[in-house]
């Protein structure tokens, strides 16, 4: 990492510190749920961006994550913090068992078992066997926690920085997995399996892993957004949920981590914008931001931003040799970073 | 000497007069002396935006309000947001009308998840989450959520008087049931089966639907071949369609028991077949505009006028459109009541003292009545039968 990024990486961090402070409750709250979803996404990005397994059933693992947290609180009485690794574990080993059959299923069936697994969850949230600990329909309230140590901050902020710390720790742990020889491995298997394994990658095991890691971040976040919300319900987790997830990758931008922020901003926010715009169709309005967006920047937003940066940095060194952007050269660049 | 005492009478008079007049009027976050903001939450999108016209009803009837002169001189500025029925998205919009566009008061967010998800939130805030669109039985509950009220009959409420009339009429039938596999399905059949009490082995066969099958005519075989003599049919309009015609057509031709959600004739009865719909039994406790018994009511030719009027659009066989109208009528009853004091606390104590109120829409005889202790506005209704043409009612009004 250059020094140049780095100072931009820790003045970006300061302004995320500064931001609760700056805004109303409300907006921390969104902003809160921004992180979450950032998290989340990072978990599909491994999977679909890195490893290019495409899954549409994401929104089950943020779900188990979810009523991991919330029963565990609600149950059994641990504290909020506690529940994050439970929850964590739980859903690495659930996606790592779903990952091995998965296994034999490539691109589009892979898609078609995952989305059955997302458009299961809710009903089986709802089965009368587990309703004991689920709430069935009627879901399960929790407690917002309150900030620690006298802390001067209201519950939304110290949620916000809890969430941030999470957050910031979750991506570290990714940047550190995917620029060694795991990250190379993972991009190898997407971009041509036959010869990843030609060179000694035990695909099998690096793909369930991949699987259960993703699950993994998914869970955490759903587990955070569990909090962050006091209320879990399995209207909460429709397959709408994973589709949204999924969309925010590819907005955002696959294989880049700090794509998973701008994708976790993008649905977040626009289908606000688009509901304030039309009542009638707010989801025509976003579909049409969708079109626009995958029209104006194909590479997602972390794409349309370095080639950007790259057009400057061009023109600041009037055009060295070789600096020209093209589609490789941007996918070796995220896959050395 | 007269005539010097009796400006300064006047004066005195003025002077005393003011601060009371000034003191008599208080507000909280959302009032002012021009406007009141009224929070709304509504599915115009999702699985369930087929109930999104309540709040474009509402709107519509608010509009109307306004363009009469409003309430007590105030206009009132509604404010309606989409959540799609995702509790999490309730909680962000109940947060952004409180916090950021600090309404006065929520009226009527739609839907028992998505009010649970804000029910201990509005509370903590101390904001009326008034009038809310679920006949779940929990928002009965003053002395633990004093800031939250329904509006509706509650189903277990409803279902009770159909077990009732069941063990009245046919105290030997074997009763099969098709519910909604979500809280609505489920709190009627709860209700259901604490009306039978110690006779509840008369169900033999209960069978779920989800709200995202196509159909539920494999359900209905089942519950045929279960040689049930009475049927009662937990379901959405759409569904309750196609299990009115399934039993008719496939010959079974039970006791049918139709839950109020579905006793629209013209979105229920009319789709199935009004010759298959002989016979349904049902409760009402609003008119139905759709039934030609109501043709000539002052009430519903004025709300078809206003629904010509101000929502063009809007669907005037479909019940929502007319369920929107009333509860419309009894928020500004409300607003009326509470007059220049508008706190949230006097907006919860009026809606904590409706005194036999009945909005324009409401069949005769039920009243909205409400205490300190009792947050259920609605609590009678009327059994009903379909002869062919019209609901027939066939009972005095029941309930408490």
């Amino acid at each position: 990492m250059s020094r140049n990024k780095l100072i931009f990486l820790v003045v970006l961090v300061l302004v995320a510190c500064a931001l609760p402070f700056l805004v109303s409750n409300y907006r921390v709250f969104q902003f809160t749920l921004v992180l979450v979803y950032a998290i989340a996404l990072l978990g599909l990005n491994l999977l679909t961006g890195y490893n290019g397994q495409i899954s549409l059933g994401h929104g089950a693992f943020y779900a188990i994550g979810a009523y991991t947290a919330a029963i565990l609180m609600d149950k059994f009485g641990f504290p909020y913090w506690a529940t994050l690794p439970i929850a964590g574990a739980v859903c690495l080993v659930v996606g790592f068992l779903f990952g091995l059959p998965a296994l034999r299923l490539e691109g589009i069936y892979l898609a078609l078992a995952t989305f059955a697994l997302g458009v299961s969850m809710p009903q089986l949230l709802k089965y009368h066997h587990l309703e004991k600990w689920t709430g069935g329909v009627q879901g399960i309230v929790i407690t917002k926690p309150d900030a620690p140590f006298g802390l001067p901050l209201n519950p939304d902020q110290w949620l916000y920085f809890f969430t941030l710390v999470v957050m910031l720790l979750m991506f570290l742990f990714a940047w550190n997995l995917l620029r060694g020889r795991i990250g190379r491995a993972l991009i190898a298997i997407r971009d041509h399996h036959v010869a990843a394994e030609a060179m000694g990658v035990n695909t099998s095991i690096y793909k369930s892993l991949t699987f259960g890691v993703s699950a993994l971040y998914t869970g955490i976040a759903g587990a955070l957004g569990a909090i962050a919300v006091q209320f879990v319900a399995p209207d909460s987790f429709n397959i709408f949920l994973s589709i949204v997830f999924l969309v925010g990758i590819v907005i955002g931008g696959l294989a880049s981590i700090p794509g998973a922020i701008y994708g976790a901003i993008f649905i977040q926010f626009i289908p606000n914008i688009a509901d304030e715009l039309s009542k009638a169709a707010p989801w025509a309005i976003f579909g049409i931001f969708m079109i626009g967006f995958v029209y104006a920047m194909p590479f997602g937003i972390n794409g349309a931003i370095r080639m950007l940066l790259a057009r400057f940095g061009r023109k600041a060194q009037t055009g060295g040799p070789g600096s020209t952007i093209t589609e490789s050269s941007l996918k070796t660049k995220e896959a050395s970073q | 000497m007269k005539h010097v005492l009796a400006p300064i009478a006047a004066l005195l008079a003025l002077a005393l007069a003011s601060p009371l007049a000034l003191a008599q009027k208080k507000y909280d976050p959302g009032a002012t002396d021009k406007e009141i903001k009224v929070g709304n939450i509504n599915p115009y999108s999702g699985p369930a935006s087929a109930y999104g016209t309540i709040g474009k009803t509402i709107g519509a009837y608010l509009k109307k309000v306004n363009d009469d002169g409003g309430v007590n001189g105030r206009k009132i500025n509604y404010i309606s947001l989409d959540d799609g029925y995702s509790p999490p998205k309730t909680v962000e919009m109940a947060r952004k009308l409180v916090e950021q566009d600090e309404v006065l008061l929520l009226f009527q967010p739609l839907g028992t998840p998505p009010n649970s998800a804000i029910h201990k939130y509005m509370n903590s805030k101390k904001v009326p989450q008034l009038f809310v669109a679920t006949g779940a039985t929990k928002w009965n509950d003053p002395k633990n959520f004093p800031w939250t009220m329904g509006w509706q009959p509650n189903y277990q409420d409803e279902a009770t008087i159909y077990a009732q009339h069941i063990l009245k009429t046919k105290p030997n039938a074997k009763i099969a049931v098709l519910y909604q596999n979500d809280d609505y399905g489920k709190d009627y059949l709860k209700g259901f089966k604490d009306g039978l009490g110690a006779k509840v082995s008369m169900i033999v066969k209960e069978v779920s639907y989800e709200v995202a099958d196509p159909t539920v005519d494999s359900q209905m075989v089942q519950l045929q071949s279960s040689g049930a003599d009475v049927f009662f049919n937990i379901t959405t309009p759409k569904f309750a369609a196609q299990a009115i015609r399934k039993a008719f057509d496939s010959g079974w031709k039970p006791v049918h028991y139709l839950n109020n959600v579905s006793a629209s004739i013209g979105s229920v009865l009319t789709p199935a077949g009004l010759d298959k719909s002989v016979g349904l039994i049902s409760t009402q406790y609003l008119k139905d505009p759709t039934d030609k018994a109501w043709e000539k009511d002052k009430d519903v030719i004025d709300w078809t006028a206003f629904m010509k009027k101000y929502y063009p659009g809007g669907d005037l066989t479909d019940a929502s459109n007319f369920y929107g109208w009333v509860v419309g009528q009894t928020l500004v009853q409300v607003l009326k009541q509470a007059g220049d004091n508008l706190t949230r606390e006097n907006v919860m104590k009026q809606a904590a003292s409706l005194k036999d109120f009945s909005p324009a829409g409401m069949l005769p005889g039920i009243k909205i009545n409400t205490s300190a202790t009792d947050f259920a506005p609605i609590q009678s209704v009327r059994l009903i039968q379909f002869d062919g043409k019209q609901w027939n009612g066939f009972s005095e009004v029941m309930g408490q």
